[in-house]
């Protein structure tokens, strides 16, 4: 088996493993649901369109904090214990490494994404929606959750212990959610620059209401890659300082 | 064959390790010597390739760690002080997670794995968690996990600490068999472990190679038994660096070694030309620091080289 592959299967053990995965998974499913009832469902009867929208937007919340919560721990947990030595003496490259802990993550978040399928599944039930627009705000969802976590290895990777590695990457994620804001404050050519770089607003707008673009892909997408870049060239680092 | 030429390693302004050379020929036992900051723990990192050299070569049967960093890595087991496990997985399945990662094939594991938990003495303990076993026991799966992909070099820091004495000699059992699969570098403070297991010594001092040599040859290069020296072991509470400092600022004392134990004590070994006794008791009590034991020692030859190695005598 590919050393990546190894890394990463270890890895999504140890979330199983650890009372820290079923910490975030229980925090996340419940607060899921809690937002379900009073934010998306509320008082008022609304349209099952509106109702599955509201879902993907607070899920898109959830999504961030998790994808945070469960990459804190990556690479500064094997600093913190010192089984860093172990990877660091074995002839595992520093891609093979992040790429394995970064699936690692993605599989976990994606395991915990797919266990909020039954509140859209209620609302498919008893109302109007397509599978087309559930299957779209989840890829949705799984490309925000990826996205976050490739800034989550980034943080773990600088962090030199867990705390630090979740208060980088909290910053950075906050700033990349918040740019839409900067982008409706700031005048052009600066608004377009901060709105493009979004994770929320422009580039996860279509997917809540269904749609997939193909521009969002491509933002998400590159996200992962500069992030990820960016955590390798970090461990690559070290060896030199 | 592991050749070291002119390593130099540089942690900013600071080189830890100035112009290192030494070579291990194969299955040679060698024991690593020096103080805390002597440039060891720096040594050991490179020749793990957990970090770069500055300058100079590093080269085990002609892979260099610079041109083939992975590679160089195949034919290298470290064990640091505090052995890298994850706790959570049991025995065999780590060790066979960690062959997996340093290159063995799902056929070779088969062979090798009963091999190693048999050397490292571990058969019986092959399905336990490794956090519910006591710390000897993770010491060798620490050894196990240096070991089990066949490396040339395996590198073992302070393998003997925190250790209980039957601890010890069970591990003495283990460095003994290591010695037929491998070459094998031991970096240790205890210089009884180092005399008895190694079949030659390397002294680091300040960043650099201060002597090497068997325990005779290093002993005749200094003229050992001419000595007048005496020793004296105190074990003190309080802050390691200020209890050596005390000591030194002792007149007649020619040099002093630290090494930290637990509950916020430490062991000093001074070397002086006159009973120091009571001048250390009374400077050990003023400085407000426990006196809980001192007396004079029975110094090994290897104390005694040691000790005017890293005292600034050697050259």
């Amino acid at each position: 088996m590919n050393r990546t592959l190894l890394v990463a299967k270890r890895d999504l053990a140890a979330y199983f493993n650890s009372l820290w995965g079923y910490v975030v998974l229980t925090f996340i499913l419940v607060i899921n649901g809690l937002l379900f009832n009073t934010q998306a469902l509320g008082e008022s009867a609304r349209s099952s369109t509106l109702v599955l929208e509201k879902f993907f937007e607070f899920s898109f919340g959830t999504t961030v904090v998790a994808a945070v919560l469960l990459t804190m721990r990556l690479i500064a947990e094997e600093r913190q214990n010192g089984t860093q030595a172990l990877l660091d003496a074995s002839p595992i490259s520093d891609t093979q490494l992040i790429l394995g802990k970064y699936l690692s993550a993605l599989g976990f978040l994606s395991i915990l994404t797919l266990a909020t399928l039954y509140m859209p599944a209620l609302i498919f039930v008893h109302g109007k929606v397509s599978i087309g627009h559930i299957s779209a705000g989840y890829a949705g969802l799984l490309l925000v959750g990826a996205a976050t976590l490739a800034i989550g290895t980034f943080g773990s990777a600088l962090g030199r212990n867990q705390l630090e590695a979740a208060a980088v990457s909290g910053f950075l994620v906050l700033f990349f959610v918040l740019t839409w804001k900067l982008g409706r404050l700031a005048a052009p050519p600066l608004s377009d620059v901060f709105s493009n770089m979004s994770l929320f607003d422009k580039h996860f707008q279509p997917f809540q209401r269904g749609r997939i673009e193909v521009a969002a892909v491509v933002y998400y997408l590159s996200m992962c890659f500069v992030f990820l870049s960016l955590a390798i060239r970090r461990m690559s680092l070290r060896r030199w300082q | 064959m592991i050749s070291v030429s002119s390593l130099t390693r540089y942690y900013g302004a600071h080189a830890a390790v100035k112009d290192v050379s030494f070579s291990i020929a194969d299955k040679e036992v060698v024991g690593f010597l020096g103080l805390n900051g002597s440039g060891k723990s720096t040594t050991l990192k490179v020749l793990a390739g957990l970090i770069m050299p500055t300058a100079g070569e590093v080269c085990i049967d002609g892979v260099d760690v610079l041109d083939a960093p992975d590679s160089f890595r195949e034919r290298i087991g470290f064990l640091p002080e505090s052995p890298p496990l994850y706790k959570e997985m049991k025995v065999g399945e780590f060790l066979s997670w960690v062959g997996r990662i340093k290159g063995l094939s799902k056929s070779d594991l088969k062979t090798r794995l009963p091999e190693v938990l048999e050397l490292c003495q571990l058969t019986p303990r092959k399905n336990w968690v490794i956090g519910n076993l006591s710390h000897g026991f993770q010491k060798r799966v620490g050894i196990a996990q240096a070991i089990i992909h066949r490396p040339k070099l395996v590198l073992l820091d302070e393998p003997n600490s925190g250790l209980d004495p039957a601890q010890i000699v069970e591990m003495r059992k283990v460095l003994a068999a290591l010695k037929a699969e491998c070459t094998v570098l031991i970096s240790s403070h205890i210089l009884s472990e180092v005399s008895q297991t190694c079949d030659r010594i390397l002294v680091l001092h300040d960043g650099r190679i201060v002597a090497e040599g068997t325990e005779s040859e290093l002993a005749q290069q200094l003229g050992q038994g001419d000595s007048a020296e005496t020793a004296f072991e105190l074990v003190v509470r309080g802050e390691a660096k200020a209890a050596s400092r005390l000591m030194e600022g002792l007149e007649q004392v020619t040099s002093c070694t630290v090494e930290d134990l637990e509950n916020d004590r430490v062991r000093l070994c001074v070397l002086a030309q006159t009973d120091i006794r009571e001048q250390a008791a009374e400077a050990i009590v003023q400085a407000g620091m426990g006196l809980q034991s001192l007396q004079r020692t029975q110094r090994t030859e290897l104390e005694n080289i040691f000790l005017q190695l890293t005292s600034g005598g050697a050259a």
